[in-house]
C-alpha cells in the first residue's frame, strides 16, 4: 500500500522548481509508507542532457567508472554515468534504446528502472526524507515528476519491488492500491514474451499498459483496456514524455485528488500532498470519477 | 467509459467557491477562545486538550495542513473552527459540539457522528459522514463517493454534488442533495431518505422516487434551512427511498444481490 | 428398509465419496428453496489440525516440573505497545468476539460473568456493547466492524481495547448475517434496523479499505481514546503472512488471527467449508511475519520487556492441549467461541428431543440462524432465552476455562516450563506430513518439514 504523487508543469516559470515541490509531496506522503520509494523526473538538465538517450540502472555491479566503460564499449560510443543515491544514471548520444541494449549487454543483472529521452527515474530502499536528500532531488529542474512511496511486505525489500515501473520508453507508472487476479495476466504476458523483474501486482500492470502503447494504442486506449482487464481497487498514474493520465477502478475505494491551475496540474493520494504548491488556493481540486481517464498533455 | 482530455482548459463545474450563500454567523466576542497551532502544537495534545472535562467557549486550530483526525471524538458543546484543510476523519464521532471547516475535508469527515453540527465549506472527500447516527452534516460543495455511506440517522445536506454510491446501506436519517448524485444513488438503501434536486446518474438496488408529501416538505424545508439554503424551492426536489424488496430473501431478486 | 452397513454391502450398495447422500440433500435442497445454505459454527470437514500435533514430553535431558508448588504461569499481556493500560489477564484464554443478536441477552452474560471469574476478557460482536456485558466483563474488548452496528463513542471509551476487524476465519470477505427472525426489537433498536427484516450487511469498512488507509483509521481510534486502549486487529486466515506484516505496519497493538474453524453464527455453508485457511497453517505464517518484523513475543511475561505485538489465535480451540500447541507454536493467547457456548449448553444431549424436532441432533444442530435454539444461547425468542440461566452459564464456563488452563500448565509443566508462554516449537512433533508442513514441525521419529526452503 502506498502513496503516489504527479506534478505536470504548464508554466516552464516553474521548471527550475520541480525537484523542490515534488520532494514536498512525495515526503508529505511517507505515513503511507516508508519502506521504499521512487520518483521519476523529466527534463533535468543536468541529470538528463536534451537531446541524449537515458537509462536508469539499478543493482548494476561495479562503480560508476566500470559500468561506464563497460557500456560504452557494448555500445561504441561514449557514456557518462551519474551516480545518484543507488540509482546509477546513464546517458549518450544515442537513441534511448540503443543504449538500453548496451546496458542490458554489459550489466545483464542490473535492473532498468527506465529508459527514455529526458527521463531520469530514481528508486532506493528506505525512507522518501532520507532518499530525496540521497538524490538531491530537491535542485532537479524539468516539467513533469511523477514519485510513489511504499508500504511493503517483503522483509527483504528490494528496489525492484518500488514504483515507478518505466517499462517502455519514456514511459512510467505508479499504482495505490491492489491487483486481484494479475496472476493470470501475468502469466498470459509471459507467455507472449514479456520479462518480468518481480513479482508485483503494480508491475502486471505496468507491462500490460507498455505492450498496449508498443502496439500503437494511445494512453487512453491502454487505460481502459486495464481497467476492463483487471479486477482490484487501484488508482494510476501513467506519465509520458509529453503527457500525464489518472484514472481509478469502478468501485474507487483507494484516495485519489486532482488539482488543478493554469500553472500546473497535480494528483496525489491525499490532498496533503497537494497543499505545499503555488496557487493551491485557487486551484480547482477534485476526486477522479471512477473509470474516467484524466488526462494531460503539453 | 469517457475520458477527459485537456491542454490548457480547466474543468469549470468541478469549481467550487467557498464564498457560497451560509448566512451562519459566527462571533468571535463570546465567552472565551483558545486558539492552537498543528505546526507547534501535536495533533494528539490539541484533541486532548478538546477532551477535557467540562468543556467550554470556542476554539480554533489553526495551520491543519490536511492533517488527519483533527478534532475527534469531542464531547462538549462548544464551538470549534479549523481554519484550513483537512485530512481523514476530521470532527470524527462528534457529539455536542459544532465544527466548521474552512476548507475541504478528506475521507470521513464526521464519521459516526453522534450529535452535534459538522460545517465543510469546501468540498468533501469520499465517505462524508459515514455510518453517523445523528447531528447535522453540511458540506458547501461537493461530496465525493459514498457520501452517507451507512448513515444511522445523521442529517446530511450537501451543496453541489454527491458521488457514486452515496447513501449506500443507508439505514435512517436524511440525505440533502442541491446538486447531482453519481452512480448508484441509495444501493441497499433502509429507511434513510434522500432529497435530491439534481438528476442521479443511476439508481442503486431497491432505491425509487417516491412521492413527496407535505410532511417531506417540511422536513426538507428545515433541513435546507438550518443549512443555509433557505431560499430553495422544495418542490424542486424528488424524494427517494426504499422500495423495501430486499428486506426478506427472495430468490427472484438474487440479482440484487 | 435399507439401514445396515451390512445389508448394503450384501445388496452391493455403494455409497459415491462425490454425491454422497449429504451432498445429494444438498442440491436437492437448493433446487427446492433457491437460496444457499445457512449455518453457523465454522468448518465442519476434517482438516489438520492441532490433534496431528504431539509434545515431546519429559526425557533424559528435559525435566519436568512438579505441581503445585513449582509454578507455571499463565498470565499474559496483550497490548503493551502504545495504550495506556495494556491488558494483563491471568489466563491465556480469551473469548472471541460474537454478538448481541447472534447470541441472547442472557448468553452474553453469562460470557462475562465467566470470563470475569478467571481473570479472562469478552469480546462484543457485529451488534454493538450491552450494558449487560460490560457490567459482566472485568475485561471487554469492543469490536469495530464493517457494519458500526451500534458502534458509539461513549462505548467506545469504555472498552478495555478495540479490535478492528477485517475478517473471520469462516468467512474471510464476507459480512454479517442476522436474518429476520432475530432482529428482535431490541436487536432492531440497537442496530438501526427495522424490525423483522433480514439484515444486509457490508462486507468492507466504509470509510478504509487498505493498509494505508487502516494507519490513519487506528490513529483515529487512538486520538479518540487518548491513546489508552489497546488496537487489535483480527482477520480471517487467509494470506495470514502478509496479513500480520501489514496489520503491524498498520499499527496493530494486537493481531488476532482466525482460522478456518473458527465459527460464525450464520453465513453460507460454501463460505464456511470452502475459504480461508486451517488455523494449523495460519499460526506459523503469522508467527514468522511478527519475527521478521522484530516485534514477536517480546511483551509477554517473562520475556525481555521489549515492547512488540501479541498474536491470538482462534479456530476450533477445545482442549488445553490445544491452547498449549498454539502457544507452543508462538501465539501468545488464544481465543474460544464455538467452545465457550458448547461449555454454556450448546448441543447438550439433553435437548435432543427438542433437537429432533428442528430436523437436527445433539452433536449436530449449527442453525444458529433460525433462533430457535433450544438451549436459549443463540435465540432472541425470549421464551427459550429465559431457559438460559446465565450465572450457571457463566459457572459452567469459568470451570471450563479453568480445565484449558489446567491442562495447559499440566503439559508445560511435563516439558519443563515455568510459564505457557515457554513452550516452543521445538517442543513439537507431527504425526501427518500435512501437519508436519503446515505447523513448520518436524514428523515424529524425524528431522524431516516438508516445504520449508532450506
Amino acid at each position: 500500500m502506498c502513496g503516489i504523487v504527479g506534478l505536470h508543469l504548464r508554466n516552464p516559470q516553474l521548471y527550475p522548481r520541480l525537484g523542490e515541490l515534488l520532494t514536498g509531496m512525495l515526503c508529505e506522503m511517507s505515513n503511507r509508507g516508508s519502506d521504499s520509494a521512487g520518483v521519476a523526473v523529466y527534463g533535468d538538465p543536468v541529470w538528463t542532457p536534451p537531446g541524449r538517450g537515458c537509462v536508469s540502472l539499478h543493482e548494476a555491479e561495479g562503480d560508476a567508472e566500470s559500468i561506464g566503460t563497460a557500456v560504452a564499449s557494448a555500445l561504441g560510443a561514449s557514456v557518462d554515468v551519474t551516480e545518484l543515491g543507488d540509482t546509477r544514471l546513464l546517458t549518450a548520444d544515442v537513441d534511448s534504446e540503443a543504449l538500453l541494449a548496451a546496458a542490458k549487454a554489459a550489466r545483464p543483472g542490473a535492473l532498468i528502472a527506465g529508459f527514455g529521452a529526458d527521463l531520469a527515474v530514481l528508486k532506493g530502499v528506505g525512507d522518501p526524507a532520507t532518499l530525496t536528500r540521497s538524490w538531491g532531488l530537491a535542485g532537479a529542474r524539468g516539467w513533469q515528476g511523477v514519485g510513489h512511496t511504499r508500504m511493503a511486505t517483503e522483509s527483504a525489500v528490494t528496489p525492484s519491488g518500488a514504483h515507478p515501473y518505466a517499462v517502455g520508453p519514456e514511459q512510467c507508472l505508479v499504482h495505490n492500491g491492489s491487483f486481484a487476479n494479475h496472476a493470470t495476466i501475468r502469466r498470459e504476458l509471459r507467455a507472449a514474451g514479456v520479462q518480468f523483474d518481480s513479482e508485483n501486482d503494480t508491475e502486471v500492470g505496468a507491462r500490460f499498459v507498455a505492450t498496449r502503447l508498443a502496439a500503437g494504442r494511445d494512453v487512453e486506449t491502454a487505460l481502459k483496456e486495464l481497467c476492463a482487464t483487471f479486477d482490484g481497487f487501484y488508482t494510476l498514474l501513467v506519465s509520458n514524455r509529453d503527457s500525464f493520465a489518472v484514472v481509478r477502478d469502478a468501485i474507487a475505494c483507494k484516495p485519489a485528488v486532482i488539482a488543478e491551475t493554469a500553472d500546473w496540474v497535480a494528483m496525489g493520494s491525499e490532498y496533503r500532498a497537494l497543499s505545499g504548491l503555488p496557487g493551491v488556493e485557487r486551484a480547482a481540486i477534485w476526486e477522479p470519477e471512477p473509470e474516467v481517464v484524466y488526462a494531460w498533455t503539453r | 467509459m469517457d475520458t477527459v482530455t485537456s491542454s490548457s482548459e480547466t474543468s469549470s463545474s468541478r469549481e467550487r467557491s467557498s464564498d457560497t450563500n451560509s448566512s451562519r454567523e459566527r462571533s468571535s466576542e463570546t465567552g472565551t477562545s483558545t486558539t492552537f497551532d498543528l505546526r507547534t502544537v501535536s495533533l494528539r495534545d490539541v484533541n486532548a486538550a478538546l477532551h477535557a472535562p467540562d468543556l467550554e467557549g470556542e476554539f480554533v486550530i489553526e495551520c491543519p495542513a490536511g492533517a488527519h483526525n483533527v478534532a475527534v471524538g469531542i464531547d462538549a458543546p462548544v464551538k470549534v473552527t479549523v481554519d484550513g484543510h483537512v485530512g481523514y476523519y476530521a470532527a470524527g464521532m462528534n457529539q455536542q459540539a459544532d465544527v466548521t471547516i474552512e476548507g475541504n475535508a478528506g475521507t470521513g469527515v464526521a464519521e459516526n457522528m453522534m450529535s452535534g453540527t459538522v460545517w465543510v465549506k469546501g468540498n468533501a472527500s469520499q465517505s462524508a459522514g459515514a455510518t453517523a447516527h445523528g447531528g447535522l452534516l453540511v458540506i458547501e460543495g461537493n461530496a465525493a463517493a459514498r457520501c452517507g455511506i451507512s448513515m444511522k440517522g445523521v442529517d446530511i445536506v450537501v451543496g453541489g454534488d454527491v458521488g457514486h454510491m452515496s447513501a449506500f446501506m443507508a439505514q435512517a436519517g436524511r440525505l440533502v442533495i442541491r446538486g447531482a448524485a453519481g452512480d448508484a444513488l441509495g444501493d441497499s438503501i433502509y429507511e434513510a431518505r434522500i432529497y435530491l434536486r439534481g438528476e442521479p446518474a443511476s439508481l442503486g438496488a431497491d432505491c425509487v422516487p417516491k412521492e413527496m408529501r407535505p410532511e417531506h416538505h417540511q422536513e426538507l424545508g428545515r433541513l435546507l434551512k438550518a443549512a443555509g439554503f433557505a431560499d430553495d424551492d422544495t418542490r424542486d426536489y424528488t424524494r427517494y427511498g426504499s422500495a423495501r424488496k430486499l428486506y426478506h430473501f427472495d430468490v427472484d431478486h438474487a440479482s440484487s444481490y | 428398509m435399507v439401514s445396515t452397513d451390512d445389508t448394503r454391502a450384501r445388496l452391493g450398495l455403494r455409497e459415491s465419496a462425490t454425491f454422497d447422500r449429504a451432498t445429494i440433500a444438498a442440491i436437492q435442497r437448493a433446487a427446492e428453496t433457491g437460496i444457499y445454505d445457512i449455518r453457523g459454527w465454522g468448518a465442519k470437514r476434517a482438516l489438520p489440525h492441532f490433534d496431528d500435533l504431539l509434545f515431546l514430553g519429559a526425557s533424559m535431558s528435559r525435566y519436568p516440573l512438579e505441581g503445585y508448588r513449582e509454578r507455571c504461569g499463565t498470565d499474559v499481556v496483550l497490548g503493551d505497545r502504545h495504550a495506556k493500560h495494556p491488558l494483563h489477564l491471568d489466563i491465556p484464554v480469551t473469548i472471541a468476539g460474537m454478538s448481541f443478536g447472534a447470541l441472547s441477552g442472557p448468553a452474553k452474560e453469562a460470557l462475562g460473568r465467566g470470563a470475569s471469574e478467571v481473570g479472562t476478557s469478552t469480546t462484543t460482536g457485529d451488534g454493538g456493547m450491552t450494558a449487560e456485558e460490560r457490567g459482566q466483563s472485568k475485561y471487554l474488548v469492543y469490536q469495530y466492524l464493517p457494519s458500526r452496528y451500534g458502534m458509539n463513542p461513549d462505548d467506545l471509551r469504555k472498552a478495555d481495547a478495540i479490535e478492528v476487524v477485517l475478517g473471520q476465519g469462516a468467512k474471510p470477505g464476507g459480512g454479517g448475517m442476522l436474518l429476520g427472525q432475530k432482529i428482535s426489537p431490541r436487536v432492531a433498536g440497537m442496530r438501526t434496523l427495522p424490525e423483522g427484516i433480514d439484515q444486509r450487511s457490508a462486507c468492507r469498512h466504509p470509510d478504509w479499505t487498505g493498509p494505508d488507509d487502516l494507519t490513519i483509521k487506528i490513529n483515529e481510534l487512538r486520538e479518540l481514546t487518548d491513546w489508552e486502549k489497546p488496537i487489535y486487529v483480527k482477520v480471517g486466515a487467509t494470506r495470514t503472512y502478509y496479513d500480520v506484516k501489514l496489520a503491524v505496519h498498520a499499527g496493530a497493538d494486537v493481531v488476532v488471527v482466525d482460522g478456518m474453524q473458527g465459527g460464525t453464527a450464520a453465513t453460507q455453508d460454501v463460505f464456511i467449508e470452502h475459504v480461508g485457511i486451517p488455523t494449523l497453517a495460519a499460526v506459523p505464517q503469522a508467527v514468522q511475519a511478527l519475527t521478521e518484523l522484530g516485534v514477536h513475543r517480546t511483551g509477554a511475561s517473562g520475556a525481555t520487556g521489549r515492547k512488540g505485538v501479541q498474536l491470538v489465535v482462534s479456530g476450533g480451540i477445545r482442549t488445553g492441549a490445544d491452547v498449549a500447541k498454539a502457544l507452543a507454536l508462538g501465539a501468545d493467547a488464544v481465543a474460544i467461541g464455538t467452545a465457550a457456548l458448547i461449555a454454556l449448553g450448546d448441543n447438550h444431549p439433553r435437548y435432543d428431543a427438542e433437537y429432533e424436532k428442528l430436523g437436527s441432533a445433539a452433536g449436530f444442530f449449527d442453525d444458529f440462524q433460525d433462533g430457535t435454539d433450544p438451549a436459549g444461547i443463540s435465540t432472541q425468542d425470549p421464551e427459550l432465552a429465559a431457559r438460559f440461566d446465565p450465572v450457571a452459564g457463566g459457572r459452567r464456563l469459568a470451570n471450563y476455562l479453568r480445565v484449558l488452563t489446567m491442562e495447559a500448565q499440566t503439559i508445560a509443566r511435563a516439558c519443563g516450563k515455568a510459564h505457557v508462554q515457554h513452550l516452543e516449537p521445538e517442543d513439537l512433533v507431527a504425526v501427518t506430513i500435512e501437519a508436519a508442513a503446515m505447523a513448520r514441525v518436524p514428523l515424529a521419529g524425524t528431522d524431516w518439514i516438508p516445504g520449508l526452503r532450506q
